[in-house]
């Protein structure tokens, strides 16, 4: 490419142009009247795009291929309508803290404002959606506006970033430049993030950490965004100290190691849940206290001291008063933790006796394993006995994207991560129809790996036809879909908090028919209902790889998601599976 | 919104000074980010600084509807927000601007001028029946004289919300951080 310092181009190839530079290599979306300029120099582009079939589809791709690279995701689309179909994936994205690159097509300059055709407010309806955005008045700007952009997105709490183009501004002319890393700072006085911790900080953590006699790691997403799973395990093994891995943080720490206890919270193991429960030292690292997580603020781990690294200051203190704050990237901050403790170790501090702490632990464990009944003859399948068959036949590094319910507690608790950036989910926003496009973007950024879409059948029909996209496309996913014919996760409330009294939760068994409905979207598609057809169909399903495969399982809709912390309930009255309720008073 | 006078400097009030870069929309970004978190604003002033890349914006806070650490910390997420200064009443300049019209008969007109001189208000144009008064002070004082002139007929009346700076420091040559300073707040 050319960076002839006198070169005109227009705004379009500028913004192409400016992606390129900033090593963007696809892009999701979907051309329309405003953004049309900037389509044209895509044809001359490296950039890959991938032609989505509505424009939430396009983001939560974008979302699925930052999930599993790391790297920002792109998605691209015209104004009016296109953009507030964009603002459910900004929202995920921000909610979860998924770097992202919004781009919007605008009205022309002189039309904004005058209620044109396709003309919204994107600026102001995406401004509490995203970590920043930017209306582009001039093609000059452009340039800077993309670098800003990437930059934002991807340093200090990652987020979605929204730049909104008019398309006068894609047509003019500009003169080409590209601004230096110091030009983009000096840009942003006020955009500083905070990487390294405060080493006062850092040394009381250390010593608090070695006196604490029931000491948990409570870990978040934050650890994975600061790519930080060597220092976590190094922490964790130095100090034998247990960690609880949250829905946003599953595969940080693999599950197979002996100090994981797994998920905490709402549907959280007992192990992990009650670990923190009665713990003395939450050594809290990019985790943010969240309602599903601590239950009733109140009452949450009362007796214990909190430790609270996280890149965002705002987190600390917002739910829960840290004894020992720290501002800092989660990688640094657990590496000078690690560091401290070596030398208070060396000059002879002793670590606090933990092993009848982490004997009771294990007690929990044992006393209380995830479990379900196994269905009876001829009933319908049991959705954890399909994820644990599709578990045990899926390749070690297996990618597993969940849509928001039930099936997605289910695909937490009984997949086993044991590596970082394997499991891709809506966390915070808890958007349904999430896991289709988001797989298809995952699998855009990791080829070489399987990717399990983990679905349910309310959420598949809320995206299911991005499935013409994974087709078209050619990219090749697969679909577990737990049909059990409701909005399984609504249902269990009902029956649980509401007398059974189902309100509009029943969707239908066979309408629509998912097998012909996916095959006419050009998967192939097979239908499960007895426990003998579960492991042919996984099996046949993992030996195709060049077309999206869909299973539709027929599940029990009666299954329940076990342990469960009613709302508004502290974590002491978790519901642990009824099988295992005569065993309570050894919580 | 809490008993107390809304005007007025007490412990329930929290006053930031907020440097922000001088762009189309900024205003929007606080105003949004104030009324999607829940927290109240009483007063809010805006302006040019020094400096003219950059405005300074005065708000008055309600710190019953939010802890006013939390309120600086998610203002500071915002990236066009420069720098916030925690302001101490009690160590702050603070000044606001008092406009009114009130229905002055010419029994009451004396009055209403004895009122104005014994606040050092101004007198900015008379009617018939009716005089527009000025005054500049204090927060504090800006009350009192609102309070004293209610007992007449107050046709309109406009305060511009309070704009505050610190106060000197005698013993030291420079109070105040340097505004390119991504500053901590102080």
């Amino acid at each position: 490419m050319s960076t002839n310092q006198s070169e005109r181009i227009t705004g379009a190839q500028a913004l192409i142009r400016a992606l390129e530079m900033e090593q963007v290599d696809t892009i999701f979306g979907l051309p329309g009247g405003c953004i049309l300029p900037a389509y044209d120099p895509l044809l001359e582009s490296s950039i890959r795009h991938v032609l989505v079939r509505h424009e939430q589809g396009a983001g939560h791709m974008a979302e699925g291929y930052a999930h599993v690279t790391g790297r920002p995701g792109v998605a691209m689309v015209t104004s009016g309508p296109a953009a507030t179909n964009l603002v459910t994936p900004l929202m995920d994205a921000y909610m979860d803290s998924i770097p992202m690159i919004g781009i919007t097509g605008q009205v022309g300059t002189g039309a904004i404002g005058s209620d044109a055709f396709q003309e919204c407010d994107t600026v102001g309806i995406t401004r509490s959606c995203t970590k920043h955005n930017e209306l582009v008045m001039s093609a000059d700007d452009i340039p800077m506006a993309v670098r800003q952009a990437f930059h934002i997105a991807t340093t200090g709490r990652p987020g979605p970033v929204l730049l909104d183009i008019p398309k006068d501004v894609l047509q003019n002319e500009m003169t080409w430049h590209w601004p230096t890393d110091e030009e983009v700072r000096a840009s942003l006085p006020g955009y500083r993030p905070n990487m390294k911790g405060h080493p006062r900080m850092i040394k009381e953590a250390a010593q608090m950490i070695l006196a604490a006699e029931r000491p948990v790691l409570y870990v978040g997403g934050g650890m994975l965004k600061a790519r930080a799973a060597e220092a976590l395990r190094e922490l964790a093994e130095l100090t034998g100290i247990n960690v609880v891995t949250t829905l946003m943080a599953r595969g940080v720490f693999p599950d197979d190691h002996e100090l994981n206890l797994g998920m905490p919270g709402m549907h959280g193991t007992i192990a992990a849940t009650t670990a923190m429960q009665r713990s003395d030292l939450l050594i809290t690292l990019g985790a943010r206290f969240d309602d599903r997580i601590t239950g009733k603020v109140d009452g949450f781990a009362p007796d214990a001291k909190i430790i609270h690294v996280d890149i965002d200051p705002a987190e600390q203190g917002k739910v829960r008063r840290p004894d020992v704050p720290i501002v800092g990237d989660c990688r640094l901050v657990t590496e000078d933790i690690i560091r401290e403790i070596r030398d208070l170790l060396a000059s002879g501090v002793a670590q606090a006796d933990i092993s009848e702490w982490k004997s009771r632990v294990s007690g929990w464990q044992e006393i209380f394993p995830l479990t379900y009944d196994p269905a009876e003859p001829g009933a319908a399948l049991k959705p954890q006995f399909c994820l644990e068959r599709l578990r045990d036949s899926s390749p070690e590094d297996t990618i597993v994207v969940s849509g928001v319910g039930q099936h997605q507690m289910w695909a937490s608790l009984h997949w086993r991560f044991n590596h970082p950036y394997t499991w891709v989910n809506s966390g915070g926003l808890g958007t349904m129809g999430f896991s289709i496009p988001a797989a298809i973007g995952a699998k855009m950024g990791r080829p070489d790996a399987t990717v399990w879409a983990v679905d349910g059948d309310g959420c598949f029909q809320m995206t299911a036809q991005e499935l013409v996209t994974a087709t078209v496309e050619r990219i090749p996913i697969k679909i577990a879909l737990l049909n059990n014919s409701y909005l399984g996760m609504v249902r269990q409330w009902q029956e649980m908090f509401y007398d059974e009294r189902y309100s509009e939760v029943y969707l239908s068994t066979d309408t629509p028919d998912y097998v012909k409905w996916a095959e006419s979207m050009g998967c192939v598609a097979i239908r499960v209902e007895s426990p003998e057809e579960v492991q042919p169909a996984i099996d046949m399903a993992n030996s195709i790889n060049d077309r999206t495969v869909v299973i539709e399982f027929r599940t029990d809709s009666d299954e329940k998601v076990f342990p469960m912390i009613p709302a508004g309930c502290t974590n002491d009255q978790v519901l642990v599976h009824p099988s295992q309720e005569e065993h309570r008073s050894q919580l | 919104m809490t008993a107390i006078n809304p005007h007025g400097t007490s412990l329930n009030h929290g006053i930031l000074s907020v440097l922000v870069q001088n762009r189309p929309g900024v205003l929007a970004r606080v105003a949004s980010l104030f009324a999607r978190r829940g927290y109240n604003i009483f007063s809010l002033a805006v302006a040019p600084a020094e400096d003219d890349a950059q405005s300074r914006i005065t708000i008055v806070v309600d710190l019953e509807s939010a802890p006013l650490e939390q309120m600086v910390k998610q203002l500071f997420k915002l990236v066009d927000v420069v720098k916030i200064s925690e302001l101490d009443p009690r160590r702050s300049i603070e000044r606001e601007l008092l406009l009114a019209t009130v229905r002055a008969d010419a029994g009451q007109r004396s009055e209403i001028v004895e009122l104005v001189n014994i606040f050092e208000a101004k007198i900015l144009a008379v009617g018939a029946d009716a005089l527009t008064v000025s005054l500049e002070g204090h927060p504090d004082k800006l009350d009192d004289f609102e309070e004293l002139l209610g007992s007449y007929a107050i046709v309109e009346l406009q305060r511009t919300g309070r704009v505050a700076l610190p106060k000197l420091d005698r013993s030291s040559r420079l109070r105040g951080a340097n505004p390119n300073q991504k500053g901590k707040v102080g």
